[in-house]
């Protein structure tokens, strides 16, 4: 259906826009730039902040442009006497009640309101200052995140992305007036509420109110620590990602250069989470056809389908406050990340003679609730804390910047060997639909003996940046002892956001869809949305990282888990076979359910 | 000085012969064109003290395409200084019950409410009791219309059209982006007529007398009367309905103390008139509008606290989500502070006055947007006693 | 904690005898509040816009929503906790800290101020040996102040509960106190 055209001027230059547009996104189109900090491409429009204020000629009111639809023979002025005033003032306002300590502020130099400070040049400060000394107070409870009122400028962006992005609503606009600000239920910390340490809202909010915890002062102590042998495993999806923090393109891939960097940095050994993403793939693939046997041949009743992935710790957490009677279609599989610590402290400290307790595990995660999960109760199967420190694509980015690295010009350097081998089929765990498609091309490829059936392997079906998608695959010609799968329609669905993640919850839970496997991803757009990825974020720049993500697998020379050389190695000497008792042991675990209300 | 202040008894005038039931039988036998008419001719404007044609916005949600509409009567008075729609709803309930129906039947609507405020929660009981008897008057018409009372609990800023939606719908009342109006997305985001209390039984009277009677009083650009609220320092405080347009200098005369130096016209949101200026003041929309509050400043009280006051009111009152009205009205409670400690000079009240103007401009809703009335208002006029 | 209710409430009605045992045994073990919360969402709701009245209804009986009150109503409604806790506090009569059984609210508003509002909160803050904000140790009352009660031509005004007192002096304002002490249990 075609839309109407509205026509209307904008600093005096025309323009025809559809009906509906905002005259912020019509000013983009004459490229004139409208400041904006409630607005996110995100989330819906709020309209509350004011910077974006623009003059209607004719009109009483200035106009909130992310807010205000164009309408025919408008004209718009975006750097009026008027516009310019308010929006002086509006800035100034807002640093009044901001906690304008930069220098010592974890966001400097990233920051919003910084940057809009420097734009207008505000200097003195006209206006009283509002800080309150209670504010400053910060709620360090959460591992995962840190909140500052002193820095929030109650643009509700945090807010919106926790109902609408997550369905989470941990954090919510409470009290009037001057009173007003973002908190929780009762005001609790952070750590006792239903915050499932995705990290979303540390994506998203403008200033240094909401920030990871930073681990970099740590993982220096260990790396300067001569007696400590410090790994570190890199997620898949950082490597898509970081160089948006130094310098380079978004949808570059920096693989190379960021394990250059880290040996640089002085780490012992750099190692990669992708090993154990392959290593996922043979536990929770065998999990999967083995589910399938007991619910479909035994009729087990114990066993419950639709099997659902565990990688994602923001889902994790949000299944055990949301969903505590589906904790069982849970995959036992530990996410690849904590895999890599129970194998880091046994299987490969014993392999170069390294005592699991000299040993410093560190992880670069596009995530910031994977900084929860390694604390985790159950995740010290080693005998240790398997993962020791969780740093975001962020942090380490600051401590290649504090290592005076020039990153753009670094060499391309191997991961070390072994657990830093891997395959395209790992690293597209960091895109929506990936776990999917590398669980498909295996475990296809056990019940057939072909390889899925799907040009160069790509599994376009499962792939993209809808909220919820369905796939269905037909398995025929099976091998003699997965005979029970012949003719099989496989149906799986895949969510990615942990909103889009509830309404799947819910239609498993009334029956409306049958799937067998289900994969969810916490973030939108998966790992490489994530909260510890770099700042910002739109859907544009996750198409970026995820087309990066895919030509990677395309140009890695093995793109299966199952043939994964170290993978094979590491079952012969050590693990015996996928779900065996030595696995059991280290490689899964079980949740339990936590309070929703 | 002869005083030419018309008193008016159409609001509360009680007439055995003809009830409001009576009127909306009479006018549910017209058609919805015709009332639309009717309200337009005669002139009135929204007693809230926005003051948009009645009229229009019932023609504005006629036209609008939707199987579900509403009609909201905004009881939630809040305004310091106003009283009058606590005493229309506590001695003329009917009177509004009707208008609401007409207003249904003119735009289509079938469910209508009214949002009384908490703090008027003393009246519940009583208005329900005579909704229950009005609502099945409607049944035995075969009126296919049902009024139900919603309460506030305790939020100023909730009698912004758009704001009282958010909290009808169990949010909080935090106002809306503007466009859509309610005509075309109000509760529910359905198109919603959303009138005062007063302006509904005008509405009511002028189906009963025509549109002529009304149009008589007042002037060109208020037609009609109006029902004030009067406080403050006058030996007669009260509710009194009277011609809109009149000189403030008349209204003076007939209420105040003989000691007058300010009146605060429309309340905490509205102007302070100072002495001098009371001869060239019109009440009404070509003067000063006001949603009928009158508070009367003698000259014992100090124009400081009076705004203080006013300004400690809004801070707390602001919903808060707008940066220009949430930090606007607490930079000018704490700006007058400051000035009055010597902290800041007195040429920093030029700065604040600055400020107002964005607010006025910039803010989200009427509320941050009109702070500056009473504001520029006592600054400008009552500079000394502000300062010193 | 709140009290365990044992008997069944009189708004549930059964249609058999197995429906009966198995309401009265849960009901057994709910709190009052949690009867309460579900009497009033049955009565207004299962929908976001009966928060509000819900939210009332629990002010009305147990002058405050308590954490307890809060989350009873976040379930029965499928809301987040955070959500009804942020909308309760957007408004003044919404408490939730714990409150008394009277709660005065005394107009401070400008007209009231103009005509001693200021006396009445003092008298009844030194009879009640509470500043305002505070709450009597027997529970028994609250003391606050609000802004505009509508009530401006006959201030000084004070709302206890739902009722209003307008015309106050101190005198009168302590009569009708003393009032509600004695009849308050």
């Amino acid at each position: 259906m075609s839309k109407y055209m509205v026509n209307l001027k904008i600093n005096n230059m025309p323009i025809a826009v559809e009906e509906g547009t905002t005259i912020l996104e019509a000013a983009r189109k004459l490229n004139f730039r409208i400041p904006t900090l409630c607005h996110h491409p995100d989330l819906t429009v709020a309209g509350n902040c004011r910077v974006c204020v623009v003059e209607v000629k004719g009109a009483r009111l200035l106009a909130a442009a992310c807010a205000t639809p164009v309408s025919e023979g408008m004209e718009v002025l975006t750097n009026s006497e008027k516009v310019r005033v308010s929006r002086k003032h509006i800035v100034e306002l807002l640093l009044a009640e901001h906690n304008a300590d930069c220098t010592k502020c974890f966001k400097n130099g990233h920051c919003e309101l910084q940057d809009l400070a420097s734009e207008y040049r505000i200097g003195d400060h006209v206006f009283l200052d509002l800080v309150r000394p209670e504010s400053k107070i910060q709620d360090i409870s959460s591992p995962s995140i840190v909140k500052d009122d002193s820095k929030c400028i109650r643009c509700q962006r945090c807010v919106r992305t926790c109902a609408e992005l997550q369905g989470v609503s941990a954090l919510a606009v409470v009290n009037k007036g001057d009173h007003q600000k973002i908190s929780t239920f009762l005001n609790k910390p952070m750590h006792e509420v239903v915050c499932t340490n995705c990290g979303q809202c540390i994506n998203r909010c403008p200033t240094g109110a909401l920030t990871e915890r930073n681990y970099i002062e740590e993982v220096w102590n260990a790396i300067y620590n001569p007696s400590k042998f410090v790994v570190v495993q890199t997620a898949p999806a950082t490597r898509i990602a970081l160089g948006e923090d130094l310098g380079i393109p978004i949808g570059n891939r920096v693989t190379g250069k960021m394990v250059s960097a880290l040996k640089k940095l002085g780490f012992n050994k750099v190692l990669d989470t992708d090993f154990t993403a392959d290593l996922t793939i043979m536990e929770e693939g065998t999990e999967l056809l083995t589910r399938l046997k007991k619910a479909l041949v035994d009729k087990d009743p114990s066993v419950v389908l639709p099997m659902m992935t565990s990688c994602s710790p923001g889902w994790i957490k949000f299944q055990e406050h949301m969903y505590p009677d589906l904790l069982d279609n849970l995959s036992t599989c530990k996410s690849p990340q904590q895999m890599f610590g129970a194998v880091a402290k046994t299987y490969y400290a014993d392999k170069i003679n390294i005592k699991a307790q000299d040993m410093i595990v560190v992880s670069i995660m596009p995530c910031t609730a994977k900084k929860f999960e390694c604390e985790r109760p159950e995740m010290r199967d080693s005998g240790y804390q398997d993962v020791d420190f969780v740093l975001t694509t962020r942090e380490l980015a600051m401590m290649i910047k504090q290592a005076g690295i020039d990153f753009d010009k670094l060499e391309d350097e191997h991961y070390d060997s072994i657990l830093g081998e891997s395959t395209g089929a790992a690293v597209i765990f960091g895109a929506t639909g990936g776990v999917m498609e590398a669980a498909l091309r295996t475990a296809y490829e056990i019940v057939t003996g072909r390889e899925v059936p799907f040009t160069n392997l790509n599994i376009k079906p499962v792939r993209g940046m809808e909220g919820i998608k369905e796939a269905s695959i037909k398995i025929k010609n099976v091998k003699q002892e997965w005979s029970f799968l012949e003719g099989v329609d496989l149906n799986v669905a895949i969510a990615h956001g942990l909103a889009n993640a509830r309404a799947l919850m819910e239609k498993v839970k009334s029956g409306e869809a049958a799937y067998h496997f289900i994969e969810i991803m916490g973030c939108p757009g998966g790992c490489l949305g994530g909260g510890g990825q770099p700042i910002p974020t739109s859907p544009e720049i996750r198409k970026k990282r995820a087309e990066a993500i895919y030509s990677e697998d395309e140009e890695m020379p093995i793109r299966k888990s199952h043939e994964n050389p170290e993978v094979t190695e590491i079952y012969k000497h050590f693990l015996g076979e996928p779900l065996g008792h030595k696995s059991h042991d280290l490689l899964h675990t079980h949740y339990k359910p936590r309070k929703r209300y | 000085m002869e005083n030419n202040l018309k008193k008016v008894d159409i609001i509360f005038e009680v007439d055995e012969k003809v009830t409001p039931i009576d009127v909306l039988d009479k006018t549910l036998k017209r058609a919805a064109d015709e009332i639309i008419l009717d309200l337009i001719d005669s002139g009135l404007k929204g007693r809230g003290g926005a003051g948009f044609p009645t009229g229009l916005k019932w023609k504005f949600t006629r036209n609008e395409d939707s199987d579900v509409k509403y009609v909201i009567c905004n009881a939630d008075e809040g305004e310091p200084g106003t009283f009058k729609d606590r005493e229309i709803l506590d001695r003329v309930p009917e009177k509004i019950f009707t208008g609401i129906a007409i207003c249904g039947y003119v735009v289509g609507a079938k469910e209508g409410y009214i949002y009384l405020r908490g703090e008027y929660n003393f009246l519940l009981k009583t208005l329900q009791r005579k909704l229950d008897i009005f609502n099945s008057q409607l049944k035995e018409r075969n009126f296919d219309f049902t009024v139900y009372l919603k309460s506030g609990s305790g939020a100023y800023v909730c009698g912004e059209e758009s704001a009282l939606f958010e909290s009808m719908e169990g949010k909080r009342g935090e106002p809306r982006n503007k466009p859509p109006y309610p005509t075309v997305a109000g509760y529910n985001s359905k198109p919603t007529v959303i009138n005062n209390v007063e302006t509904l039984v005008y509405t009511t009277m002028i189906c009963h007398m025509g549109p002529e009677k009304f149009k008589a009083l007042g002037t060109n650009d208020s037609r009609g009367s109006k029902v004030f609220s009067v406080s403050g320092d006058t030996p007669k405080p009260g509710i009194y309905e009277l011609e809109l347009g009149m000189p403030l200098h008349e209204f003076v005369n007939e209420f105040g103390d003989g000691d007058a130096k300010a009146i605060q016209v429309g309340g905490a949101s509205g102007h302070c008139v100072p002495r001098k200026k009371f001869n060239d003041t019109i009440i009404g929309f070509e003067g000063i509008p006001t949603g009928g509050s009158m508070m009367i400043f003698n000259s014992s009280r100090s124009m400081y606290n009076v705004l203080h006051d006013y300004l400690e009111f809004f801070t707390e009152e602001s919903c808060g989500q707008c940066t220009p009205c949430r930090v606007g009205c607490q930079q000018l409670l704490k700006g007058i502070e400051a000035v009055k400690r010597g902290e800041r000079p007195p040429a920093y009240l030029e700065d604040l006055k600055k400020l107002t103007a964005t607010m006025k401009i910039a803010a989200k809703c009427g509320l941050g947007q009109s702070v500056g009335n009473p504001f520029n208002s006592i600054v400008d006029n009552f500079r000394e006693e502000i300062i010193y | 904690m709140s009290r365990i209710v044992n008997q069944f409430t009189s708004h549930t009605q059964f249609t058999n005898h197995k429906q009966y045992f198995i309401k009265l045994k849960l009901e057994d073990y709910m709190s009052t509040t949690e009867v309460l919360v579900k009497e009033l969402v049955e009565k207004n709701g299962r929908t976001r816009n009966s928060l509000m009245p819900v939210l009332q209804g629990i002010v009305q009986q147990e002058h405050y929503l308590s954490e307890e009150a809060m989350l009873f109503v976040a379930k029965e409604l499928d809301l987040a906790a955070a959500d009804v806790y942020g909308t309760a506090s957007f408004y003044t009569f919404l408490d939730t800290v714990p409150r008394g059984k009277n709660i005065i609210r005394v107009c401070k508003t400008i007209t009231c101020h103009m005509k001693g509002k200021d006396e009445i909160v003092n008298v009844l803050s030194n009879a009640l040996k509470i500043k305002v904000g505070e709450t009597t140790h027997d529970k028994k009352f609250t003391l606050l102040t609000a802004n505009c009660l509508g009530w401006c031509h006959k201030g000084p005004v004070m709302l206890i509960n739902d009722e209003v007192y307008p015309d106050l002096t101190p005198q009168k304002a302590l009569e009708i106190v003393e009032e509600y002490a004695k009849t308050t249990h």
